[in-house]
């Protein structure tokens, strides 16, 4: 089990291999072959698509697939179905209305602003909004779940047929990025469970219902990633993109945004294997790991021998394996049926816009999509076009929150060139910031001081590395203030008044 | 068509109900035959209606204002169990036991 966690996939262009031979009982496949020692597989996701057959050891090669069910919180003020608060973090239970806690004689409420998120986020994928969407009960027993029921849209969905791209790095080199699409199937608004705290002392659970009733998009990416990158690659342009619009915050920590992995693996012209679905992903890094692990664990299990089951497991993060879940009894039937107490919801257009309705009973797509911000493919556009940086510096300044809107800033208020700028901020700027674990927001560092800065290099009144220095100790090296007070006054040839350097230095880097 | 005690069990696990004994099967039989006859009709190239009010019923779509919440208390007094304003349930689910399992007249079907 360690081995397999310990191993770790090369990435897009990189191959497959497997953990050490462990233990007897392994088939010989016959001479060794070349760089692949006995009974080492190989299998290649290559970034230019698909799979690479590398079976130089005579074996077969797997192509692993992968498809993505996310779950993003609406960024509302108030809850899908309910006027009740949505907020993380509130004493237990107080957010809840009567009709989340599913008390008898309640019934649901549509919140505009779901849907206004949904057709935004429907948009910016390049999906087909369907004008008329249904809304449908999915039963199963749960203590987070009052109802015995979830409201979802199983029959028809707010938006199907989008596609996401995203891009990777080959080789782990930023200078070669190749661009991926994944087919978005459907999004989908729903509602979120409530909170299960676990007390396995006492041998109970403890329910928090504040979240429960709280808006969902479900965003279901068709199976076709193949491993661990791509897929993290995918969520986290996602991430940016809800960001961007302001639909849901997104933030995986605060449970925002939530990934399940659908994994199996096959041979190239076989049909499909058997799909695990793996739960319980907490960060992008941990998708990444999860599912190249899941894929390795099923390759080992089939070529030993074994089947792989139809099965929900989870993510351990600690030990960078998946297990069984409990508590999950086999294919669940969740009688799906209409909600029998929500008629259709209808969107217009400009087109069909009625004439005679109460607007603000009124969703208007075209609309919604005259006012979607930049995305953040186009904003990458923008600062290649408009700053002459490479594209893979501006996925960088758009990776890093506010790190694009600092490098304006500095351009600004410089005389330096953009593209010599933009070495300063994501080679130096960044990587102090990284080295203190500051945010963007949090950088010592004004975008005006990186600015002056770089003027006085540009006009070269000080050094490269003077300016290095002077940044550090910004961020946080007290120790280079006495350097830097010994540069100037070797610049200076010794002939200004040292107690004054300090003090100028001290009254510039305090700013 | 009788319905089979394979589904007949399915069902009990997944809502809970109590078929008790004969006449709560004949029940269910009759209430699906009484459903069946929706298929005499022909309903090819028909969509299926959502209400029977149609057009006339519109969702009606709320301002993202908090209006409600903040009943704590009101909400735990119908707990039978609670800690620290946290309801209180049991570790997981429990699953009705399997048909041979059980005392159910479905097991003499």
């Amino acid at each position: 089990m360690a081995a397999m966690a310990a191993m770790a996939a090369r990435g897009c262009g990189g191959v497959w291999r497997r953990a050490r031979q462990r233990g007897a009982g392994r088939p010989a496949p016959g001479p060794e072959p070349g760089p692949f020692p006995r009974g080492q597989r190989a299998v290649a996701c290559n970034a230019k698509g698909g799979a690479v057959p590398a079976g130089k050891s005579g074996l077969a090669p797997w192509i692993p697939v992968v498809g993505l069910e996310i779950h993003a919180q609406i960024s509302s003020n108030s809850k899908l179905f309910s006027g009740s608060q949505v907020q993380f973090a509130a004493p237990p239970n107080s957010l809840v209305s009567f009709f989340d806690a599913s008390l008898p004689g309640t019934l649901p409420v549509l919140n505009r602003r779901c849907v206004e998120a949904a057709v935004m986020t429907g948009l910016a994928l390049n999906c087909s909004i369907n004008k008329k969407s249904l809304f449908d009960r999915k039963h199963y027993f749960y203590a987070d779940l009052p109802a015995g029921y979830q409201i979802t849209q199983q029959r028809v969905p707010i938006a199907v047929n989008g596609s996401l791209s995203y891009s990777l790095c080959i080789d782990n080199k930023m200078s070669q990025m190749v661009t991926k699409t994944v087919r978005i199937k459907q999004i989908q608004l729903e509602q979120d469970s409530g909170k299960s705290l676990h007390d396995d002392t006492r041998s109970q659970t403890l329910v928090d219902l504040n979240r429960a009733g709280v808006g969902l998009m479900e965003v279901v990416m068709e199976p076709d990633m193949c491993c661990g990158e791509e897929a993290a690659a995918a969520v986290r342009e996602l991430q940016l993109i809800l960001q961007t619009l302001g639909s849901s915050q997104a933030v995986m920590a605060e449970g925002q945004l939530r990934v399940d992995a659908n994994v199996s693996v096959h041979h190239p012209g076989e049909p499909y294997g058997v799909r695990t679905e793996v739960k319980n992903i907490n960060s992008i890094r941990f998708l990444a790991k999860a599912v190249d692990y899941e894929i390795q664990r099923q390759i080992e299990e089939l070529e030993n021998g074994g089947t792989i089951l139809n099965e929900t497991r989870a993510f351990d993060s600690k030990l960078g394996c998946t297990v069984p879940m409990r508590d999950k009894e086999g294919k669940q039937d969740y009688r799906f049926m209409p909600e029998p107490n929500l008629p259709p919801l209808i969107l217009y257009d400009a087109k069909s816009l009625p004439a005679n309705m109460n607007h603000q009973q009124v969703i208007n797509i075209d609309w919604i999509h005259e006012r979607l911000p930049d995305l953040p493919s186009v904003k990458r556009e923008k600062l290649v076009e408009q700053y002459g940086i490479l594209p893979e510096h501006s996925f960088t300044l758009l990776n890093e929150d506010g790190l694009a809107e600092f490098f304006e800033s500095v351009v600004k208020q410089t005389q330096m060139k953009p593209k010599k700028v933009i070495g300063w901020i994501l080679n130096d700027l960044l990587s102090y910031l990284k080295q203190h674990s500051l945010t963007v927001k949090e950088s010592p560092v004004s975008s005006s001081l990186l600015a002056d800065l770089l003027n006085l290099l540009e006009k070269k009144e000080i050094s490269s590395t003077a300016a290095k220095r002077v940044m550090a100790i910004k961020t946080g090296n007290r120790k280079v203030l006495n350097k830097l007070i010994g540069l100037v006054q070797r610049k200076t040839q010794g002939r200004s008044n040292p107690v004054l350097v300090k003090q100028l230095l001290e009254k510039k880097l305090s700013e | 068509q009788k319905v089979s005690v394979e589904v007949l069990d399915h069902l009990e696990h997944l809502a809970l109900v109590d078929f008790r004994d004969a006449e709560g099967v004949e029940r269910l039989q009759k209430a699906i035959q009484f459903a069946d006859q929706l298929h005499e009709v022909n309903t090819d190239g028909v969509e299926p209606m959502d209400s029977v009010l149609e057009d006339r019923w519109c969702l009606y779509l709320r301002e993202d204002d908090v209006t409600e919440g903040n009943c704590t208390k009101e909400l735990l007094e119908n707990a039978r169990e609670k800690v620290e304003e946290y309801f209180v349930a049991p570790p997981g689910n429990i699953p009705l036991p399997k048909l041979e399992e059980r005392e159910t007249f479905l097991q003499g079907s």
